[in-house]
């Protein structure tokens, strides 16, 4: 893995939230008045299954260098099932993405659940520096989409 | 076996049976053996083939064959067999509608792998205790059978018809293959070594979508590429991102649902090995969450439409050992 070490690279994570869990754990990570990086824009979804890979794939696209995706708790979905699918699905995303010599640190799926305001804000500020250290995302950008 | 099979399918149209038969005839070359549907007697009597380069599954044209009137027999090979369960089971065949004779399967052979030992000009070949006597316009040429059979025959998983109403031959078995040694090859690579290796494959795609449209399980009416706004519709790539994604989401929507009947990489005009991106969902899926072999049967549930509760996260991505 190349580390890179220019410290002023301001990382862009894309943040696809479950709107029952995620959305709300960041929304109480704001009300109590907890700092994680303006660097994470957040998506919100209704449920976390409602991402499909292209999501993924066309948010590296557009110059995203970390893609998470954060959902209830596996048991607590509002839809009672639909994060089992995600994590199915995202597991074997994220492991073809690996396949394909893409970094596997660059993507994540972490369960937050609407009382984890803290738990959001620090999961949010690790995996901010994880992609800072990793660098742009050189391998799944689209050339005509980056920034001049 | 042609002889055998031509007479089969008289037999059956004659008894009405059937009203159309599906098989294959010859294309443009010697090589090119393409699937056909055949209506008369007189028309398999002229053109219908069974050789060694007989290896298009038909499967796939049963989805609109199997819903016109009347039945059609199609002869179905091990392999297409497993692909012909996939589809019943996703209802995308009428299975009443078709009458299906098992026959033995392969190897078959790649002319592209004739062509390599620059053998040109293929007017026919002829397997005499596999040595491979190919009839050219220059000549009689030899070469060994094994080194011109099909990747995907080299790598067979099984000689076993899944389904069938009358099997032409002995039945075959499950065979115990080696078909993961590659993917298994590549995963201990390093990251890099693999990013290099996939983007010299990937980069030589034209998307003809050949890929696509031979895919026994790609049989969506409306495809995700046809959509214009999905920025990767059919053209060519423009950039290394467009073909990472055409081909990521290829694999990744019949990702539980692939036979791995090889048909991708058999078609590919830019010999790009296909196959390895659907075996390595396959063995995901067999490693994370038990043994599957789509289109073994038509009951169980796909992996992706089914989960259970203590499924592993997708960090065990993550923790992977080689970087």
């Amino acid at each position: 893995m190349q580390v890179n070490e220019n410290k002023d690279f301001q990382p862009l994570i894309v943040a696809f939230c479950c709107n029952w869990c995620s959305y709300a754990g960041a929304d109480l990570s704001g009300t109590n008045r907890l700092n994680y990086p303006t660097n994470v824009k957040i998506i919100r979804v209704p449920c976390s299954c409602r991402v499909n890979p292209m999501f993924i794939l066309r948010a590296f696209q557009r110059g995203a260098d970390g893609v998470i995706l954060c959902g209830c708790h596996p048991g607590d979905c509002h839809y009672t099932s639909g994060n089992y699918f995600t994590r199915r699905r995202m597991t074997l995303l994220f492991s073809m993405l690996d396949f394909l010599g893409i970094e596997r640190d660059r993507t994540r799926v972490e369960w937050v659940s609407a009382a984890e305001g803290a738990k959001f804000a620090a999961t949010m500020n690790e995996f901010t520096e994880a992609v800072r250290k990793l660098g742009p995302n050189r391998r799944l950008e689209d050339l005509r989409c980056r920034k001049q | 076996m042609q002889e055998a099979m031509i007479n089969k399918a008289k037999q059956l149209l004659a008894d009405g049976t059937v009203n159309r038969v599906i098989g294959w005839k010859r294309g443009e070359f010697a090589y090119d053996i393409t699937p056909a549907v055949f209506e008369t007697a007189e028309e398999l009597e002229k053109e219908f083939i069974y050789d060694d380069f007989t290896a298009a599954n038909v499967s796939k044209y049963l989805v609109k064959e199997s819903k016109k009137e009347g039945k059609i027999l199609a002869f179905l090979k091990p392999c297409d067999t497993y692909s012909f369960n996939q589809l019943t089971k996703e209802h995308r065949v009428v299975r009443e509608n078709v009458y299906i004779v098992g026959i033995p399967g392969g190897p078959k052979l790649d002319a592209e792998k004739i062509k390599a030992k620059g053998i040109t000009g293929i007017l026919g070949v002829k397997n005499e205790n596999y040595t491979l006597k190919i009839d050219t316009v220059y000549g009689e040429e030899n070469m060994p059978f094994y080194e011109a059979i099909l990747d995907k025959c080299a790598t067979c998983k099984s000689k076993k018809h899944v389904v069938y109403d009358e099997l032409m031959g002995e039945e075959g078995e499950v065979l115990d293959s080696t078909r993961f040694d590659m993917v298994e090859k590549l995963e201990n690579m390093t990251a890099q070594e693999r990013y290099d290796f996939w983007r010299g494959e990937l980069s030589k795609c034209i998307r003809c979508n050949a890929c696509r449209n031979v895919c026994p399980a790609c049989t969506c009416e409306k495809c995700v590429f046809d959509n214009p706004n999905s920025g990767v519709e059919n053209k060519a790539p423009a950039d290394s991102f467009e073909e990472n994604m055409f081909h990521i989401i290829r694999a990744f929507h019949v990702a539980g649902r692939c036979t791995d009947c090889g048909e991708c990489s058999r078609v590919c005009p830019q010999h790009i090995p296909l196959h390895l991106l659907n075996r390595k969902f396959i063995k995901d899926i067999n490693s994370l969450y038990g043994e599957y072999q789509a289109g073994e049967d038509i009951t169980s549930r796909a992996p992706l439409n089914d989960y259970k509760q203590d499924d592993c996260e997708a960090s065990v991505v993550h923790e992977r050992g080689v970087e």
